[in-house]
């Protein structure tokens, strides 16, 4: 099943939760902030909320910025 | 033997709620590497310290998040929206970075002008009201415009920052009277963002009154960063200094400083 994450369209298991997509992709869930078609979830909420095709995740950190 | 230091007598600065002894803050952008950035940032005394929100690149390749090497609990994260041009945009990326947990303070910019980098007003002031109402301690990035920054205060911002010049301009401080003005007239800190070049760029911002001063490329761009944010760091201590002491009036004719008296025949 394809999503896109970051602007990319990627493979996940279908019916993934958030949580199992981050561990798919090797990132820690307290490094990331997640964005689900537009809507923050909440760390806690991770698990709970499963992907569907064509979704979109915004996986974002914090970098160097002024 | 005393030491002039010990006559300088300031209140350290609040912001939100937070009080911070240093009146310097900087940015995490730019660096050469990490090291340089980590010594930077050490030398320059600052408490607060600025983060952009960025995808996560999920190649894992080097480029990672500045928190490695930030200690979150010795710095104090000011998330910042650079890079957006709408409210809208904003608001979107002040949010996520408030879900990452550290605080909900935010340097909110609101660009409208891709070469100048200079702040679209109307677009700021919209972004400020619905952040503040949904909590946030908004320190907002504007222009030297008065009235301006009298409608963010009057919105709830924490404090208000006008520029010294354009971002990563190194022009250092164009209008001092409007800087002077905003201070003046506002009750919210007042601290100078943007356009620094210098120790000296530092100095003169500071001893206009403002309560502070934000850099990143000045220190970043120096040949040698963390010898810039140590003199970045006098700089802003001298220039507030002078500022509480009060300079002299200034005069269009010279005064002699030895007697005019006692002259030889």
């Amino acid at each position: 099943m394809d999503v896109v994450i970051n602007g990319e369209r990627r493979q996940v298991t279908p019916g993934a939760t958030l949580l199992e997509v981050l561990s798919q992709l090797e990132l820690d869930p307290r490094a990331v902030v997640v964005e689900h078609n537009r809507k923050i979830v909440r760390r806690p909420a991770l698990g709970d909320v499963t992907v569907t095709e064509g979704d979109a995740i915004e996986l974002v950190h914090f970098v160097g910025g002024g | 033997m005393t030491t002039a230091v010990e006559t300088i007598r300031d209140e350290p600065l609040t912001i939100g709620g937070r009080t911070f002894q240093s009146r310097l803050m900087v940015g995490t952008g730019k660096y050469p590497d990490m090291d340089t950035m980590v010594r930077a940032i050490d030398a320059s005394g600052a408490e607060i310290v600025t983060v952009a929100v960025r995808r996560v690149n999920l190649d894992r390749s080097k480029e990672s998040s500045v928190l490695h090497f930030l200690d979150p609990k010795k710095t104090f994260l000011l998330a910042n929206t650079a890079g957006c041009y709408t409210a809208a945009d904003a608001i979107r990326y002040a949010r996520l970075a408030r879900e990452a947990g550290f605080n909900d303070f935010v340097k909110l910019e609101v660009i409208g002008d891709e070469e100048t980098l200079l702040p679209d007003v109307a677009g700021l002031l919209e972004a400020a009201k619905v952040l503040v109402q949904e909590g946030f301690k908004v320190l907002a990035y504007t222009n030297e415009d008065l009235v301006t920054a009298l409608r963010l205060e009057d919105t709830g911002c924490a404090a208000v920052m006008p520029l010294a010049s354009p971002i990563g301009s190194g022009l250092g401080l164009l209008n001092p009277f409007s800087v002077r003005t905003i201070k003046r007239r506002l009750h919210v800190p007042v601290i100078v963002d943007a356009g620094v070049g210098t120790a000296s760029d530092a100095c003169v911002t500071m001893e206009q009154g403002v309560d502070g001063i934000l850099m990143n490329t000045a220190i970043a761009a120096a040949q040698d960063p963390a010898a810039m944010a140590q003199a970045m760091r006098l700089a802003t201590i001298a220039g507030r200094a002078a500022f509480l002491a009060g300079r002299m009036p200034r005069r269009e004719v010279a005064m002699p400083s030895s007697p005019t008296k006692g002259m030889l025949d």
